[in-house]
């Protein structure tokens, strides 16, 4: 589904990513976690063609990212993006952010995409919800939007960059829930994040990323036992410790 | 001193004083809403990756912003007619002077405006597959409209002021009928009282908007 082939990336002089190469399969969870600055967000912006890269390859779904003659908006929009401070769309109401794109990119009619929209805002738990703007909800309530806007457009895979991490503890549970169910469903999934429970429940794979090189790419198991790399085992023993 | 006014010279002239503050009106909206239509289209420009789009627009803010206003004002009257061959008359060539002119000043807002929304906004709107012009008409215009509507209404207040230098073209504004009246009842000074006050009165009433919309964000 997704193909990472010795992507490298330098903003000026300074080089953020180095070679990464992996794949991500159908149906597939892929965790990817490491310090803050080591290309984690650089990445998966990448793969969808967020951020430019100067070497390497990386296709979605077969269709090749850094390619000239790539429609990058309709390949973007068959790749959900969850971001970590939300970016609902703040002048619009709940189901406008989630029906402006059915509607605009994927020319549905109006009623189909308010049907399609309600119904993943049920969901989500949030249909009653539905007229308001995205300031009068809770971090939790508009992350879980966030990933409805995504989902309504019927995407082929989602990525995530640190979904939680700006929510307060007691909102982590709610988007977190909505995500181990997408994952059971067989969503394919890229996931920034430092939830190791989340990890050990649904990842099928871990990456840990440092200096914007995929230092471990391993089975969860594995990855949890035995990190073969020093700096991935100082990493874990840090964020598990918490 | 007071007392040698004659305010009733004013009742007598409000319908003709009202016909001047209709144009004075009609210029100050054409040039608002054609120069922020004139103007978030330079903005973008300015703001393109393509660089003679983005120098040909920085040119045309720039100078418009360093020539002082009644100069343009005349400059376009009288040098019109020459390329034309036919006179625009002194209104016509008012309104067209004036949303040329604002244009480069609701450009410069405009674009900050459009700087001011955040990288995440941009990102996301790009994220479900819009198109960059799709991007800029349904999630960057938008907000940039919203975060710059006090700077966009003070704009405007200054314009509403300038619009009285069209006196210089002879285009029949409030101050220009003020003046004619006046020179009818041969009571100059009681016309300038009334009028600057009309002027206040509009100005004070629009800054008021200005500070509530400020305070309500
Ligand atoms: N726009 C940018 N310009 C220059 N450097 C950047 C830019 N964005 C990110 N970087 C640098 O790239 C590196 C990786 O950043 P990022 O991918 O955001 O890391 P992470 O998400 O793992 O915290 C960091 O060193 C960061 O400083
Ligand atoms: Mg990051």
């Amino acid at each position: 589904m997704i193909e990472l082939n010795n992507v490298s990336k330098w903003y000026g002089q300074s080089q953020v990513l180095d070679a990464c190469s992996t794949r991500v399969a159908k149906g597939e969870v892929i965790v990817v976690c490491g310090p803050s600055g080591s290309g984690k967000s650089t990445l998966i912006k990448c793969v969808n063609g967020l951020e430019v890269f100067q070497q390497g390859e990386i296709t979605v779904n077969g269709i090749s990212v850094g390619a000239a003659q790539t429609d990058l908006p309709k390949l973007r929009a068959q790749v959900g993006m969850v971001f970590q401070h939300f970016e609902l769309f703040p002048h619009m109401s709940i189901t406008e952010n989630l029906t402006i794109g059915q509607i605009r990119v994927l020319g549905r009619s109006k009623e189909a995409a308010l049907a399609k929209a309600l119904g993943l805002l049920d969901r989500v738990g949030l249909k009653e919800h539905a007229s308001k703007h995205p300031g009068q909800l809770s971090g939790g309530q508009q992350q879980r939007v966030a990933i409805a806007r995504a989902l309504c457009m019927d995407p082929v895979c989602m990525l995530f960059d640190e979904p939680t991490s700006a929510l307060d503890p007691e909102m982590i549970t709610e988007v977190l829930d909505v995500m181990v169910e997408l994952a059971k469903e067989g969503m394919t999934m890229m996931c920034v994040t430092h939830e190791m429970g989340f990890a050990r429940k649904v990842a099928n794979r871990v990456i840990f990323m440092d200096q914007g090189r995929i230092v471990e790419d391993a089975p969860k198991d594995e990855f949890f036992g035995t990190p073969r790399s020093e700096r991935a085992q100082q990493f874990l023993s840090k964020i598990l410790s918490h | 001193m007071l007392s040698d006014f004659d305010f009733s010279v004013i009742a007598d002239s409000l319908p003709f004083l009202w016909s001047g503050l209709q144009f004075t009106l009609k210029l100050t909206l054409t040039a608002m809403l054609g120069g922020i239509f004139l103007g978030t289209l330079l903005a973008l420009a300015r703001l393109s990756s393509v660089a003679p789009l983005a120098t040909a627009a920085t040119w045309y803010i720039n100078i418009m912003r360093s020539i002082p206003l009644v100069m343009v004002i005349l400059w376009f009257f009288l040098v019109i007619p020459l390329l034309t061959g036919a006179p625009m008359g002194a209104e016509n060539s008012a309104l067209v002077t004036f949303t040329l002119f604002e244009a480069a000043f609701y450009a410069e807002i405009m674009r900050a405006g459009i700087q001011s929304v955040t990288r995440g906004q941009v990102a996301a709107g790009y994220a479900i597959g819009f198109s960059y012009s799709q991007n800029m008409r349904f999630v960057i215009l938008p907000q940039a409209f919203r975060n710059m509507l006090p700077v966009l209404l003070t704009q405007t207040i200054v314009l509403f002021q300038d619009t009285s230098l069209v006196y210089a073209i002879g285009a029949k504004d409030l101050l220009k009928a003020s003046e004619i009246a006046g020179k009818n009842y041969n009571r100059p000074v009681e016309m300038v009282v009334f009028v600057a006050l009309v002027y206040f009165v509009i100005c004070f009433a629009l800054s008021y908007t200005v500070k509530r919309l400020s305070r309500r964000r």
